[in-house]
């Protein structure tokens, strides 16, 4: 650690009404949603360039929907559990909190194995992102892109999860002599992992039900 | 330094520092490096354009087999370098210069802040920079070269590009992360650490443009990520994000999906690409302002329009991107959308080049070095930013486009544009950094030396474009319209050489000025803003005490006071 002493890193700033951890994970989320923005703007200009029955509907690519939704209830769940585990520090409720904590990690994990569990169906359907893999048998620019956008959604949740089990297990020390900074810091993670969800909530209806 | 303060081992002070200023110098001494490796690529294939064939001098008996045959270029080298000259100097040389360098020493120290607000983010954006830096430079050692699709990296060509492509794709994704991370960190701490009293409206000009910087940084930068995710996918798993259905490539028909789009990537690519033009010249601007404010000992003319221009700015650079894209098929709508995009966007850029211009007026000039580089910018940049309107419009662009006319244009604004702004920042704040002043006789030698091999280099492409020349080509002499041109090409190529010449007094004075005995004084330039409030060099947590701000940047020959210079730190009478 550095001894000089940087302010705003536990007091809200007067002007903006945050401390500069949660102005700096904003505007994190900012370029999130730019990248994210990005990669919905490919989908939108690919599919427009495609003659319409060459573009398969998320049913048709061979996608389950069942299991889709549930993980998206898994996901959303997590970030009720999130929130509580940080309402609980928040009311100096140790216990609350880690429960609640292992519970969005749990679910957070929970979603990866769904999703892992999607994947090797679709493998064993034959469907896989382009040519060149051994049992390919319909490789399309949908297939590509499904796989791509759920790959970088699942990286996002899993550094989401990587953050949360550090808070858990070793950034809980800072409670006993900072408890208002390290609530600050599961309310930055916390807000990260709620844009995770988010994304999920787009992604979810544009490659499955669209 | 204060026994609060106690001293860090090496390590910990030099090499893995979390204070800005140290990392400052990083990225200052890093890009410095980068950017002397990126134009010694040029003047090799300078030697290529002006005696195709031959071998090159000096380094052509020391090259790869691969690159060279008997020391003359091989074709795919100078793709390579081509490509390689143009990645470096933006995104390894450039960019970490104007922002790494200049924003992380000077804004902290300008707005009275103890350090950046992240300061362990900070380290590690400079990290994540030496390592896309060094993957970069790498690929030229690997087997089947560096990138060689240009620095613009079109597909399909680069989709089906050699494996320096996978290498320059993988070097970007950190030198994004790290633009990523420098720009989060300089928009927390300019809005959240500045001194008591130091209001948006007393910042100096130059955190301001280092502000709107960072806000193109963060926001524009995801796109390439998006376009590099994609390619990497296409090069890596096989996918056709950018190749279109039925490609033939030498005659045979490639084994890919097909379904995707090239013109896709250029969307992406240019998203980031023309905000991150003005990445490259805003911070420059704010360089220059603060030189001609400091120099002709006057409060700049027009500060207020010149912000709100900046701002205007910052967010028009997201809607023009397609400017670069005329000739892609794209239809007339599109292209008078971004023909009238592309004309109000010059309007903020001649405001606020107009209002340094009428600082000039009435003031009695001190031409040290940093503002003889400072007055050059101004024509320059003007030369620079003219050039660009008729690419701005779709006619005149059918004629001129990929002709090196662009390149001519583009080199005018960041080369005696920018890279003078990047001279006079050096020069104005190197007695702030080591506490010395840089001779004054090697300065102006390598000012007027530069400023005029720089037009010597640069003026020659405009016309070789008008007459017709295409960029990119191996060897010019092979076409009978590019020969008619080939004397300006020999003009451009020994312009470039001088140019190498011309530094040299730069390098002497950089590392012997630092070596002097004489110390200079504590505020040699007699300046108002807040990083000469504090010990030269600062020490670790910049201030003793935190500073308070009474008045604006720019209070020179205020009438009634006793110096001619006001700081903002000293409360005035009355």
């Amino acid at each position: 650690m550095s001894e000089i002493v940087i302010p705003y890193q536990v007091e809200p700033h007067p002007m903006t009404g945050v401390t500069s951890g949660k102005l700096g994970i904003w505007v994190f989320l900012a370029s999130e949603v730019m990248l994210f923005g990005a990669l919905f703007s490919s989908y939108v200009l690919l599919r427009v360039g495609t003659p319409a029955e060459y573009w398969p509907s998320g049913v048709e690519a061979g996608l389950n929907v069942p299991i889709g939704t549930v993980n998206t209830i898994v996901l959303i769940t997590s970030s009720i559990t999130m929130v509580m585990s940080w309402a609980s520090l928040k009311m100096n409720n140790l216990r609350g909190f880690k429960r609640f904590m292992g519970a969005t990690i749990g679910l957070g994990l929970a979603f990866l194995m769904i999703k892992s569990f999607e994947y090797s169906l679709k493998f064993s359907h034959g469907i896989f992102p382009a040519v060149g893999w051994p049992e390919a048998t319909d490789p399309s620019v949908f297939n590509a892109l499904y796989f791509t956008l759920t790959g970088l959604h699942a990286l996002h949740v899993i550094l989401g999860i990587a953050v949360n089990v550090w808070l858990l297990f070793w950034g809980i020390s800072l409670f006993k002599s900072q408890p208002e900074r390290f609530a600050g810091r599961v309310e930055i993670s916390g807000l990260y992992w709620h844009f995770v969800d988010l994304v999920w909530i787009f992604l979810f209806p544009t490659l499955y039900l669209l | 330094m204060s026994e609060a303060h106690p001293e860090l081992g090496f390590l910990r002070k030099y090499v893995f520092s979390t204070d800005h200023k140290m990392i400052g110098i990083q990225y200052g001494l890093t890009a410095l490096v980068f950017l002397f490796i990126g134009f010694s690529l040029m003047m090799m294939m300078r030697w290529q354009l002006a005696y195709p064939g031959e071998a090159i001098p000096l380094v052509g008996g020391f090259l790869k087999n691969s690159w060279v045959d008997n020391g003359a270029m091989l074709p795919d080298f100078y793709n390579q370098l081509g490509a390689m000259h143009g990645t470096i100097m933006v995104f390894m040389g450039i960019v970490p210069l104007a922002v790494g360098a200049f924003g992380n020493y000077i804004v902290p120290l300008q707005i009275g802040a103890p350090d950046m607000a992240f300061p362990r983010l900070n380290m590690l954006s400079y990290q994540a920079f030496l390592i896309g830096g060094v993957i970069m430079l790498a690929s030229f050692f690997m087997p089947g070269g560096a990138a060689s699709s240009g620095w613009t990296s079109y597909p399909p060509l680069a989709d089906i590009a050699t494996t320096g492509q996978t290498y320059w794709l993988f070097g970007m994704i950190f030198l994004i992360a790290s633009s990523l991370l420098g720009g989060i960190n300089f928009i927390v701490t300019i809005v959240h650490l500045r001194a008591e009293g130091l209001t948006f409206f007393r910042l100096p000009f130059f955190v301001w443009s280092q502000l709107v910087t960072a806000f193109l940084l963060v926001l524009a930068f995801p796109a390439l990520q998006a376009a590099a995710i994609f390619q990497l996918m296409d090069r890596l798993a096989g996918t056709s994000f950018f190749l279109p259905s039925g490609l033939v490539v030498g005659g045979e028909q490639i084994a890919a999906v097909g379904g995707g789009s090239p013109l896709l990537w250029q969307h992406l690519f240019w998203f980031l690409a023309h905000p991150e033009v003005y990445v490259l010249i805003l911070p420059g601007m704010g360089i220059i302002a603060e030189v001609i404010a400091n120099n002709t000992r006057k409060p700049l003319w027009g500060y207020r329009p010149m912000v709100y221009s900046l701002l205007f700015l910052g967010f028009m650079s997201f809607t023009v991107w397609a400017h670069h894209m005329y000739l892609t098929g794209m239809g007339t709508t599109m292209s008078t959308f971004f023909q009238a995009t592309t004309m109000i966007i010059s309007i903020p850029s001649v405001i606020i080049l107009s209002c340094l211009v009428i600082s000039l007026w009435g003031a009695s000039i001190r031409f040290t070095v940093p503002m003889l580089f400072a007055i050059a910018f101004l024509p320059m940049f003007g030369i620079g930013g003219l050039t660009g309107l008729p690419l701005g419009l779709a006619a005149p662009d059918i004629f001129l486009h990929d002709t090196y006319y662009v390149i001519g244009h583009f080199h005018y604004v960041v080369a005696p544009g920018t890279i003078f702004a990047m001279f006079a920042g050096i020069y104005h704040w190197y007695p702030k950094v080591t506490g010395r002043s840089m001779n004054l006789r090697l300065g102006y030698a390598h000012f007027w030396l530069s400023l005029i091999f720089m037009n010597g280099i640069f003026m020659p492409m405009l016309f070789e474009g008008m007459a017709g020349v295409s960029r990119r080509m191996f060897d010019p002499t092979g076409y009978v319209h590019a020969q008619a041109a080939h004397t300006l090409t020999l003009v451009t190529s020994w312009s470039a050489w001088g140019l190498a010449v011309s530094q040299i007094p730069f390098i002497i004075n950089f590392f012997w000025s630092m070596r002097k005995e004489e110390r200079a004084e504590e505020n040699p330039w007699q300046a108002t803003t807040l990083e000469w409030a504090t010990a030269t060099p600062p020490p670790h947590g910049n201030f003793d005490a935190p500073p308070v701000v009474y008045s604006g940047p720019y209070e020179y020959s205020v009438p009634g006071a006793e110096t001619d210079f006001s700081p903002q730190y000293v409360k005035q009478e009355g």
